[in-house]
Order: C-alpha cells, then structure tokens, then sequence
C-alpha cells in the first residue's frame, strides 16, 4: 500500500533528508520519499502492517521537526 | 506569510533592537566594572529570547543521540562563544542564524507556491442536474456519463464529449497554447481546459481520477520522488560534511594548543567557526529547489517533466530520434497528384473513392475526403481486402484493382511505376492500367525549425525511423536536414535500431544521453527503452502520458527545444549553487582555521549563502526567453 501523507510546516531541508534515511531504516517500510519542496512523504508498506509502520515514521518526523502536524 | 514565519519575525525584530542596544552600550555608558556586565545581561536576554527553542532542540536531540544536528552545533557554537566572553558574537551566530531560517522558510515558501499556482488547474466544482435542479458537487460525485454543465469562465471538471452548445476552449493552462480551440456537439473535451464565451452540456466520458487533470497533478506532484544524480550527490555529501566538519573543529581546538602550546582559548574559538558553517543547508535546499523550478518552468509551456533526472538526463542528450508519422510529419495523409493512364482525373478519383470505399485505412480516407462527394454504396458489390498490397473491388459489375505496384504485378497488369517519392495507389479496371493516385503526409508547420533550435540546444545527431518507404523516409530525411534516416522499419525493428543507436553512443561518449521522440500510440517499447522518451500531442492520450517520461501536451516538435533548453538552464543553476556554496564554505573553513574569518564571516557563509543559492534557484522558474513565440503563456513570467 502506498499513500501520500501531507507534512505541514515542514521547513529544514536537511531535516527532510534524515527524516527519509530514518524511516527507510524502519520495519516493514517498502519504500519512502520526503520531499521538503512538496512537502508530503510517500510511505509504501505492506496493507496489514501500514497503520503500525505509519506511526514508527510519525515519531521519526517529530524526532528532527517537532512542530511539522501530520496530516494522512 | 504562515503563522510560524510571522512568529519568527517578531521574534527577530524584537531580538533585533536588543542586540543593536547591546552594541551600543559602550558608547552611551561609561566604562567600569558595570559595563561588561550590564553588556552580557543585554546579550544574554537577546540570545535566550531569539535562541531558545534552538537549545531545547538541541537538548532533545542530546537525548536521542543525534549529535550532528543543526540545532545543536549552532547552541554549541553560541554558547560556546559566550563562554570565551565574545557575547556579541554568540548572540549574533544566533540571531543570524534564525534570520537565515525565516529567508529560507519564505524563500521556499515563495517558490512553492509560484509552482503549485502554475499547476492551479484543478477543478472545485462541477454543475450537474440533480433531482430536477443544477447543483454544484465535488468533481468526484459525478458519475460516468452524466451530463454536466459548463458556464462560460468555468473549468471543465471531467473528460467528456459535447452534447450541447457551442463556445472556444482556452487550453493554454494545459498545453501552453495561447490559441483558443472551439467545440461544437460531438466534439471531445478535456477536463482543466476554460470554456470562454458559450454554456456547454457535456456528458463524461471518464471519472474524475481517470480524468486528464487528475493525471497531469498526479503527474507533477510526484515528480520529485524521481530524483536526479546530481541531488543524490548532494544528499550523500551532506551525510560526510557535517561529521567532517565537526571532527575537524575537535581537532583544531585540542592538537594546535597540545602540540604547540598555543592558546587553548583562540583555538576554541576557530573551532567555533567551523561549527557555525557545519550545515549543508544551502546546497540541500537550493539544489532540489532548482530542479522543481525547473520542473515547474516546463510544465507552463505546456511540457510535463516526470523526474528531475530526466531533466538531467534532458541536459545531456546529444542523440535525438524522431518517429516520422505524427512526429515530424502531420501523420494526416492529402493526395497531391491524380494520373490518369486515359480520361479525366476526376473519374480516376471517383473510381478510387469507390474502390477504397470499405477500407479505414488513413490513405483511404485521404482518397475519400479529395473526392468529397457521398458514395453510393449500391453500386459496390463485393470487396476483398489483399493484406500488404491493397484492395479487389467490384464497382458496377467491373473489377477494380486498387493497391501498391505488388498487387497489380501479381495480377499481371502492365502499368508505368511513379518515381516520385511518396505514398502511390495504382488502379486497374477489369485487368487494365487506369492510372495512379499520389498521396502525402505534410511536414508540420515549425518542424524545420524544431531541428535548427535542437542542434542549437546542443544536439549533435538527429535521426529517423519511420515504417514508411525508403523513398518517402529519404525525402523527408534530405529536406529536414536530418542526419540519420532508417525506413521500412516494423515496431519491433525500431527498438532493434534504437538500441543500435544506444550502444553506438555510450561507446563514442558513456555520458551522452539519447532521446526518442514520438506520438505514443503505438512506440511504448521504444519509449520505455530510451534514455528519455518524449510523447508528444498527448492530450487526452492516457497511454502517452503513462508511456513516456516528458509529455509534451501539444504536438509542436519546437517544445523538444524548449524543454532541453530549460533542462541545460536547470542543471547549470544547479551546478553554480553547488560551487558556490561548496567553494564559500571551504575557503572560510580555511581563513577561519588559520584564524583570519571570524565568526561573523562564518554566519553569512552559513545564512548568506543559502539565500543567495536560493534566489539563484528560483531563476530555474522563469522560462520566458525560452519560450516559442508564438506562446503568451510561457511569456507571462
């Protein structure tokens, strides 16, 4: 399953960059993109496991940009 | 402005006039004891209100265990030079630091939303009769084959066909066409495109995420998941600068004192400067900025990019390929000559309308249009379909032959073969010569100059595969000037060709990229297999636009021009921030180790810098003088 999640508030470039190596790192992540320009992530995980894996790479996003509101 | 910049603003300003009062104190105080004091309470307050979520990032970050964070190496750097007693300097880092972040943060902003305004063409609404009254509903409400309502100055939500009214569409949002194109019952509409001046009744023909406007979003939105060399580059650099430049500022402040003995506290204070300039951020914001500006600047001419590494790979094309039909030529056949063997011409072409009567081919239809009275069908009695050479009729009890020269040589027909170039019908009646008909496919109206612009643009060879004869692919091959010309080709054998072609080139130049340009119908594979594959006159085409990697949405082949020359832009603007930002950072990393940059001069390496990069990245935006002529909605930058 592949979806696009917006990230609002997103500013640091550098950040995004760590925010992707950290989540491509995660279990169960196929595949992630964060562009900082567009400001959205695409997160492809298996269906069953995605609600969980979504979360893992929720708390990595906060972990380098604290004030970014998630928005699925 | 968002709420966040506007935050960061006032604290700027209000951290602003303390600092200036903190620099000023010298000289409206008298000296004394009190002064460094009263000095450090001014700093300090200044520091704290502009500083202090940086700090507690920082700390958090300690926490996680993430020691090369910006955040962090910047208090570290402050606190440090409050420590050494420079607290002008630490406040200013700070203060500085923070003013670069809210330019980067509009900058972008700025950037961001000049782009997504170019895309501004989805639909909010569309007009549908419901329960006996027309109501607004969400385009993705409507279902297929109901009818909808266009307004003039509304957008077409949904792909459909006209049903009702007449009115001129303007579909330079799309396709960066300035010239307004008129519809009429019967005609098919895109979704995105203007009505202008007539209310149109338009059933759907596709939903809404099937439609032409959800595609091309869809398309531009995630354009930036494909990335270019030249951006993975800059990632991977910016994974080793900052541990590099942080293990190089630990060192300048232990072994110089150590092993020289010289003074720990100077030393402490280079090595604050290379903290100050450790974050990549100028070349991390400013590069990827510059490919979606140049990404953006294509799509208002009309020309979709699907990744910036084809734009790179754009900027190094040296081989260009062409399909001939649709591609370079008009792909709409008209017959330019009727030889009759005996009678008028106007007979042989009524014998050829009627004998062609039952066939679709596009040469059949040329016939028939030059002929372009109704046909009779009565009088046609039996029709035979002879595969690869033509057609056996019968027209009022006689037999018509026609076909290619193949067909009346097998029937044993003595005829005069056309030497000229170009598509020939020969007909026979009842086993006798009658004469023969000469069509052609017209070059479109800027191909020669499409060729000119591209060898301008830095193309080295131009080639052409076509299916057509060797006879007909030389004649458009010599009048175009092209350099390469390969006919008789069937689909298979052009992807045969075209990977000829691929080794050939990465043999002569393992750089050098190669492009195929065609109309995406039928080249999928040939598509897929070259470096870049360019679709062309894909509006309203779904396999086009999915098939190749750069859509151009009108079928003028001068938009190769235009979108290779964007792409050079591109790449060169991003190869200028790379320098620069890379060359500055260096060259204070340098003077600040031999102790000749303070630490003001490593904030504007730091902040400067990025803003610089990033002005000169959103240049990547403004396609005017790239622009064909005749194309307003390029101009308006």
């Amino acid at each position: 399953m592949k979806k696009t999640i917006k990230l609002v508030d997103l500013d640091c470039a550098n950040c995004a960059a760590k925010m992707e190596r950290g989540i491509s790192r995660l279990e169960g992540v196929t595949s992630v993109s964060v562009s900082f320009l567009a400001q959205k992530m695409v997160l492809e995980a298996p269906e069953e496991k995605f609600a969980q894996v979504l979360d893992e790479a929720v708390k990595v996003i906060h972990r380098f940009e604290p004030d970014v509101t998630v928005k699925a | 402005m968002t709420r966040k910049q506007k935050k960061l603003l006032q604290r700027i300003l209000a951290a602003g006039v303390l600092f200036t009062a903190g620099m000023l104190l010298p000289y409206l105080l008298p000296g004394g004891l009190f002064l460094p004091r009263l000095e450090l309470a001014v700093f300090a307050v200044c520091y704290l209100l502009i500083g202090w979520d940086i700090v507690w990032r920082a700390a958090c970050n300690i926490r996680e265990g993430e020691v090369f964070d910006e955040n962090f190496l910047m208090a570290l750097a402050s606190l440090g030079a409050f420590l050494l007693g420079d607290y002008s300097e630490g406040a200013a880092v700070m203060l500085f630091y923070q003013v670069g972040e809210w330019f980067q943060s509009y900058a972008v902003d700025k950037s961001r939303r000049s782009i997504s305004k170019l895309m501004d063409i989805r639909p909010d609404y569309a007009n549908v009769e419901r329960a006996g009254q027309l109501v607004q509903v969400d385009p993705d409400q409507v279902a297929l084959g109901e009818i909808i309502t266009v307004r003039p100055g509304e957008r077409v939500p949904l792909d459909g066909q006209v049903v009702g009214g007449h009115s001129f569409l303007d579909t330079s949002a799309l396709t960066g066409e300035s010239l307004p194109r008129e519809v009429e019952p019967g005609s098919e509409v895109i979704s995105g495109c203007i009505n202008q001046n007539g209310l149109l009744q338009i059933k759907t023909t596709k939903l809404f995420g099937e439609s032409t406007v959800a595609k091309i979003l869809d398309l531009v939105e995630n354009s930036s998941e494909k990335k270019a060399r030249t951006e993975a580059f800059i990632t991977r650099f910016a994974r080793y600068y900052t541990p590099a430049v942080v293990i190089g500022a630990c060192l300048l402040a232990v072994v110089p004192p150590l092993v020289n003995g010289g003074d720990f506290n100077t030393w402490v204070y280079r090595a604050l400067t290379f903290l100050v300039i450790s974050c990549p951020c100028a070349l991390v914001i400013s590069i990827p900025l510059s490919f979606f500006g140049g990404i953006g600047g294509a799509s208002r001419c009309g020309i979709l990019v699907k990744g910036s590494n084809y734009l790179e790979a754009l900027a190094a094309t040296e081989v260009v390929v062409f399909d001939k039909t649709g591609t370079l030529t008009k792909g709409s056949f008209a017959v330019t000559a009727v030889r009759p063997a005996q009678g008028s011409a106007d007979r042989l072409l009524e014998l050829a309308a009627y004998a062609e009567e039952a066939s679709n081919h596009p040469i059949s239809r040329s016939v028939k249009q030059a002929y372009g009275r109704p046909i009779d069908r009565t009088r046609i009695s039996k029709v035979e379909e002879l595969a690869g050479r033509g057609l056996r009729t019968v027209v009022a009890g006689r037999t018509v032959l026609a076909g290619n020269a193949k067909l009346l040589r097998e029937a044993g027909v003595p005829f005069t073969p056309e030497e000229e170039a170009g598509t020939v019908i020969y007909l026979a009646v009842d086993n006798r010569y009658a004469g023969s008909i000469l069509i052609e496919d017209e070059l479109k109206a800027d191909t020669t100059a499409a060729l000119a612009a591209l060898k301008e643009a830095g193309v080295r060879k131009a080639v052409m595969l076509t299916g057509d004869s060797f006879s007909v692919g030389q004649k458009v091959g010599t009048s175009l000037g092209l350099d390469e010309v390969y006919a008789e080709l069937l689909p298979g054998d052009k992807v045969a060709k075209l990977e000829e072609l691929l080794t050939a080139l990465q043999r002569r130049n393992p750089k050098a990229k190669l492009a195929f340009v065609g109309d995406g119908i039928n080249d999928a594979p040939v598509l897929a297999r070259a470096d870049v594959g360019i679709a062309m006159g894909a509006l309203g085409s779904d396999a086009a636009i999915e098939a190749a990697d750069v859509v151009l949405m009108t079928d003028e082949p001068s938009k190769i021009a235009t979108v290779m020359q964007i792409a050079r832009k591109t790449l060169g603007i991003a190869y200028q921030n790379i320098i620069f930002a890379i060359g500055v950072k260096l060259i204070i990393l340098i003077l600040g180790a031999l102790g000749l940059a303070s630490m003001w001069a490593a904030v504007f390496a730091d902040v400067g810098v990025a803003f610089l990069a990033i002005l000169n990245a959103m240049r990547a935006l403004q396609v005017r003088q790239l622009a064909p002529q005749n194309n307003y909605h390029c101009l308006l930058t």
